[in-house]
Formats: C-alpha cells, structure tokens, sequence
C-alpha cells in the first residue's frame, strides 16, 4: 500500500510474554485515540493475550517479561530463530526487572515459604538478552506508549529511533516538575535514561530507574548528591536494585 | 440398551488447550470424553512462579505499594491500594477524607478500564466468532470505536489520579501524592458524562449476544456493602452465610498447594467458590447505583445467579455503577479543594490486613513490620486464585452437559475457552 507516494512495509508483529505482568503488552492498546491507525500499520499475527490467531511467520517478536524458567530459555530461542528483529519490550525483558528482586535470596527456601511441600520449578531471573541475541531494547515499566508507537513507525517507514542519551532530570525540568530531592525524597532522575516523559516525579514519586542508566552516568555526582542529603546507602542501593538495571554500579 | 444409551457410547470428544488465548497469563484446558464417559475435565495454571511475597521481606514500607503494583499489569492500582492500606492499618494511619475519595475515584477508573477490555477485547470476539477484536476496526468501527472511547476514558482517569494507569505513581502510604487540578476534574466529569450513551450503546450490544445457558450451584464472597457498594475495605461476606472482618481473611479463602498448579486453591463451605463481578452484585445487588441495577434488568441479572457466563454482565453493570458514581465523587472533589489528601506515617512494627474488590474480585494485602517500618513476613490472596477451584468444577460440569449427542471438539473447547473467559482471569496474578 502507497501513502504519499511512499511504499510502506506492513511488518507481521508476534507479541510473546514471559514472566511479568503483561503490562507492557497492554500499553499496546493503551494509546486508544490511535489505536486504529496503529493497528492499521502492522499485521498483528501472534498475540495470545488478545488475539486467538496463532501464526508462526512473523517478521518482529516483541518479548514482555522476564526469563525464569527452563521452558521459557527454549521458547525464547524458538522465536528468536523465527524473529528477522527481536525486541525486548519493557524493563523485565531487558534487565531483569522487579522479577531479579528473587536472585538475592536463597530460592529453595522461596520455594519452600511459598509451596511447601510442592515446590515449583523455578531458576534465577535473566533478561531476554542474557539468553539471545537482542535487535532493539524499550526499557521502561511499563513502557511508554509512545515510545511503542515510534518503535512501529520505525519497522514501517524506517523513521529513526529517538535515542535518549539525556537523563530523566530533563525531561522533569521540560514540563516544570518540582525536583524531588527539594521536597526530601531519593530520585534516580539525574542518571536514569530519559523518554519516559518523567510521570513519576510529576505524579508526586521519585525515579526508581525503570529504564536503566543513561549515557555515560555522572555516579560519582549523584552518590555525592544523594549522601549530602542525608540518604543512606542502604536507601541509595535498595533503589538502584529495584529493577536490575543498576547492576553496572551495585 | 436403548437407543440413547447406546448415542450416549458413541460420544467421544477431546478438547487440548495450551496456554488459552485472551487471558491474562498461561493457563490449560483438558478434557477427555470416552464412549459417554467423562474421564478428565481439568483448568491447569502454569504460569512461573514470582515469589513477590519472598522479594518483599525485608522491604521498606515506602517500596511495598511500588513493588506489589507490578504483580498485575491490568490491575495495578487495586495492587497499590491494598499494598498501601494494608500498612496504612499495621501503622494506624487514618487517610484523610478527600484522599480517600481520590483513591476511589482511580480505583473506578480501573475498575472500567479492566471491564472495558475484557467485554470488548477478551470477552466479545467469541459471541462474535471472531479471533480477536482487531478484525471490529474494519467489520464494525463504531463498535471498535465505542471500546476504544470507554477504555480512553477509564485510562484518563487512572492517569490523573493516580499519575499513571499502569504502575500508578500517586497512591502512597498516608493517602495520595496530588489532587489534580479542578480543570482536570471537570474535564473528567464532562467526558464521565457524555459516556453515559456509549454505555447504553454497550448493553444494546450484549443484549444481542448469546450468553450460554448453564448453571452450576456455588458460594460467592466478596466485600459487605453497608451503605455503598463496596470496594475498599469492611466486612467479608459469603453467599453461603459465612461473614468475616477485614482481618480474618485467613479462614475466608483456605489457601492450599496442589500438586499439577503453580496457583494455589481456595476452599470455603464447598469445594471451590467464586469472587468478582458476579459475586459483588450477587451479594451487593441493592447497593448498586439505580442506573445500574436497571441495567442488571435488562439482562435478567438478579442475585443469586449461578451462571458463571453472567460475570460477563455482571461486569458490564459494574461500568454504569462506577461511571456514574464517578460524577458523583468528583462533584464532592470540586467541593473539596485544598482539603488534606496525605496523612503524616509514623512506622511502627505491627501487623495490617487489607481487602480490596479488584476487577477480577476480592484481593488481600497482609503484611507483618518491625519497628523500622520493614516487612517481616508478607501474604498476598489473589482473585484468580480464589477463582481456580471454582473455574475446575464448573468446567467438570460444562462438559457433562454439553457432551450430548452432536457436539464437537471444536465446538466444547470453545464452550469451555469461553467459560474461563468469562472469569477474566488473571493468572500471572494468581501465581505472584
């Protein structure tokens, strides 16, 4: 199909999850008022949490959620071979997420508190790339819908990428947001990778680092900064852990 | 033999799902029919397992709403909000009027949000023999349109009162971060407004729609309404006649580990029992908005229905009693202004329980605090999982109705795929 005289690709989309809360596949449809447009654009293909149909000839496999499970590392390389472009959507699929919380305890005994005398198969928590190759990372939790969209518009009119190289603290003093640490609270703004758009400081929340570091992070600076106001390291390294995008510096 | 009897042996039917589509999370159906005989009829979860009630051990009471949020990404802020009252009790934190009026008015923001999206896109597509909902954008586009404006809606709500749909920011021990502003709230309240017809067009739809006829006895529990239908927090109810406080969650839902589900089951009075729409309005009908309950009446819902497909309408009755009460709570915001939504949180060790109507049903939060404010010991009681034994048995008895002479495969696997549907489950929830 022509628009503009511009020949666009119809690119067939397979939406996989793994261990998450489905929430990144969720914003998906959560941008309504371009919802059709949007949908118009792909050939959704596999999407087994709003969709029945089931092909395997998809040219993108979008991957929600974590890898935590023996079935799920085979599952994972099955679509990989299938996938011309792999994408980890969503902090889970790209570091980890809240999911790596579970690698800092002992998982026999997890297995034991929460199963008893049944327990289930289980293992450490990898991102989708420490088990394949990966094309593109949308860190975020849940991803930004926008972000989505423009990773879309990308696979069909190969329109470039905004990368953020810039931290969330910009985009916070972009819509006037009043910074978190003047009003006493721990904000992981000044090294978390921007294009979020910054809700959570203007929803009255410091960054917790969903979306991992920013280009060449000032830490030094930010521990200086965060230690003259009073944060101990405990609070510093419970906030870097949280998603697992921080290991570079924990 | 007679004659039927020797149609009954001839009846052979097989129904194999693996991980049933348009569901939230990874669930299978099995069931096997030899020569009249129901051999096996099975609702299996096979989620991985998270460990949430592991990772929050040793968590500080600031991080406990963040993390329990991410259980579910549909029902994120009913997460939060057990999360946060669950310590709001263990602390004796009371959370200021407005504040908690704030926190209803998300809570029904995603409560039509979830709704929306299991009516339209999880629910609709089969009693339109469709495989999803994205063939409606060229088959029906004011139908695709309607569920696209009623979710919008639900979403913009949750965004500007709770800062975010998904993994909501706003909603902290104490009470809420922000009151949105009043431009804000009238712009909600004008949308609420003018969604009342794309409401009434929604039921003129699912009154055309075949819901399936069958029946299976069983006990709903869910919150007690004293004044007002109820969501966030009081006294537990079964249909049966068991009644509980909040705190005594415990003996309400028997949670036990099987052996072929990563999900745990829940026992009461019976072998299984049922929580979410259906059971709110089976035990909570006459608290219902008047608006609602005329909508409850179009479609002959009247407590107590036995009817699990009837989750389906129920869900929908909930949308008008939530949009309507919506207004109403905004109305009183307006009034409101700058009145206090946070209270000031003092830690102290203890323990708090919480229970909150969900989407999908009645959802416990219970956490134990030493006296720096960091979980000791954390228990989290998921609608599905409440759910599972009762989705198990009503397939048992789907099947032995439906295996008559004439049925096929295809057709009891679309019967049964539809009856766990109906529940809306949300099975990563139920293996948090």
């Amino acid at each position: 199909m022509k628009h503009l005289n511009i020949e666009q690709k119809c690119p067939k989309i397979g939406v996989f999850d793994f261990t998450g809360c489905e929430g990144c596949q969720l914003q998906l449809a959560n941008k309504e008022e371009t919802l059709g447009a949007f949908l118009a654009a792909i050939e959704v293909v596999n999407f087994r949490e709003v969709s029945s149909a089931n092909s395997d000839d998809y040219d993108v496999a979008l991957i929600d959620g974590a890898i935590t499970r023996a079935d799920e590392v085979e599952r994972l390389k099955a679509i990989r071979k299938q996938a011309k472009i792999l994408v980890a959507m969503g902090t889970c699929a790209c570091f980890g997420g809240v999911n790596r919380l579970k690698n800092a305890y002992d998982l026999d005994e997890a297995n034991r508190e929460v199963y008893g005398d049944h327990p289930k198969e289980t293992m450490p928590t990898m991102s989708v790339g420490e088990v394949v190759a990966v094309d593109l990372e949308v860190p975020g939790c849940p991803v930004n819908e926008d972000e989505i969209e423009r990773i879309v518009q990308h696979l069909v009119w190969d329109l470039p990428i905004p990368r953020y190289a810039y931290p969330v603290c910009l985009q916070c003093k972009q819509r006037y947001t009043v910074c978190r640490f003047d009003v006493g609270e721990l904000c992981l703004g000044p090294i978390t990778r921007a294009g979020c758009g910054a809700p959570c400081p203007a929803g009255g929340l410091g960054c917790w680092g969903c979306r991992g570091p920013a280009e060449a992070p000032n830490y030094e600076e930010f521990f200086a900064l965060a230690k003259e106001r009073g944060f101990s390291d405990q609070e510093i390294s419970d906030r870097l852990s949280f998603f697992g995008g921080f290991e570079e510096v924990l | 033999m007679t004659a039927s009897q020797e149609n009954t042996k001839r009846i052979n039917l097989n129904v194999d799902v693996h991980h049933l589509t348009r569901v939230e999370g990874h669930g299978n159906i099995k069931v096997r029919v030899t020569n009249g005989e129901l051999t096996e009829a099975r609702w299996d979860i096979v989620e991985t397992p998270r460990f949430f009630e592991v990772m929050l051990r040793g968590k500080h009471y600031t991080t406990a709403g963040i993390l329990t949020a991410r259980i579910c990404g549909i029902c994120s802020i009913g997460h939060c909000l057990a999360s946060v009252r669950a310590t709001e009790n263990a602390f004796g934190v009371t959370v200021p009027q407005a504040g908690a009026k704030l926190r209803l008015l998300a809570k029904h923001g995603e409560t039509l949000q979830s709704h929306v999206l299991h009516l339209f896109f999880l629910a609709a597509p089969d009693f339109l023999g469709l495989p999803s909902a994205i063939p409606l954008r060229e088959v029906n586009p004011d139908v695709f349109g309607l569920a696209a404006r009623l979710k919008g809606l639900a979403n913009r709500i949750c965004d500007a009162v709770a800062g975010r749909t998904t993994h909501p920011v706003s909603i902290q021990v104490g009470g809420m971060a922000q009151m949105p502003d009043r431009h804000v709230l009238l712009d909600l309240k004008s949308q609420l407004e003018r969604s009342v017809d794309d409401l009434g067009a929604t039921i003129e739809l699912f009154c055309t729609l075949d819901i399936p006829d069958f029946v299976r006895e069983t006990e709903f529990v869910s919150l007690k309404g004293e004044r007002d239908y109820p969501f966030i927090g009081g006294r537990l109810l079964s249909s049966d006649g068991v009644e509980e406080v909040e705190t005594n969650y415990r003996p309400m839902t028997n949670e036990y580990v099987t052996e072929s589900n990563t999900s745990k089951w829940c026992k009461l009075s019976r072998e299984s029992f049922a929580v979410g729409a259906l059971a709110r309005v089976n035990n909570n009908y006459h608290r219902l908005h008047p608006k609602a309950r005329a909508a409850a009446v179009q479609f002959d819902l009247a407590p107590v229905c036995h009817n699990p497909f009837m989750n389906n309408v129920a869900q929908l009755v909930e949308c008008v009693h939530v949009v309507y009460e919506s207004i109403d709570i905004i109305d009183e915001l307006l009034d409101m202004a700058g009145a206090e939504i946070m209270a000031r949180v003092k830690p102290r060790a203890g323990q708090g329980v919480s229970a909150v109507e969900v989407p999908r049903g009645i959802l416990y939060h219970e956490y134990e605090y030493d006296d720096e404010g960091r979980i000791v010991r954390a228990n989290c009681v998921i609608p599905t999982t409440q759910n599972n034994a009762n989705i198990h048995h009503d397939i048992r008895a789907l099947v032995k109705q439906f295996a008559v002479d004439g049925m096929t495969d295809e057709r009891l696997e679309l019967l049964c795929s539809m009856l766990v549907r109906a529940y809306d489950p949300c099975i990563s929830c139920s293996v948090h």
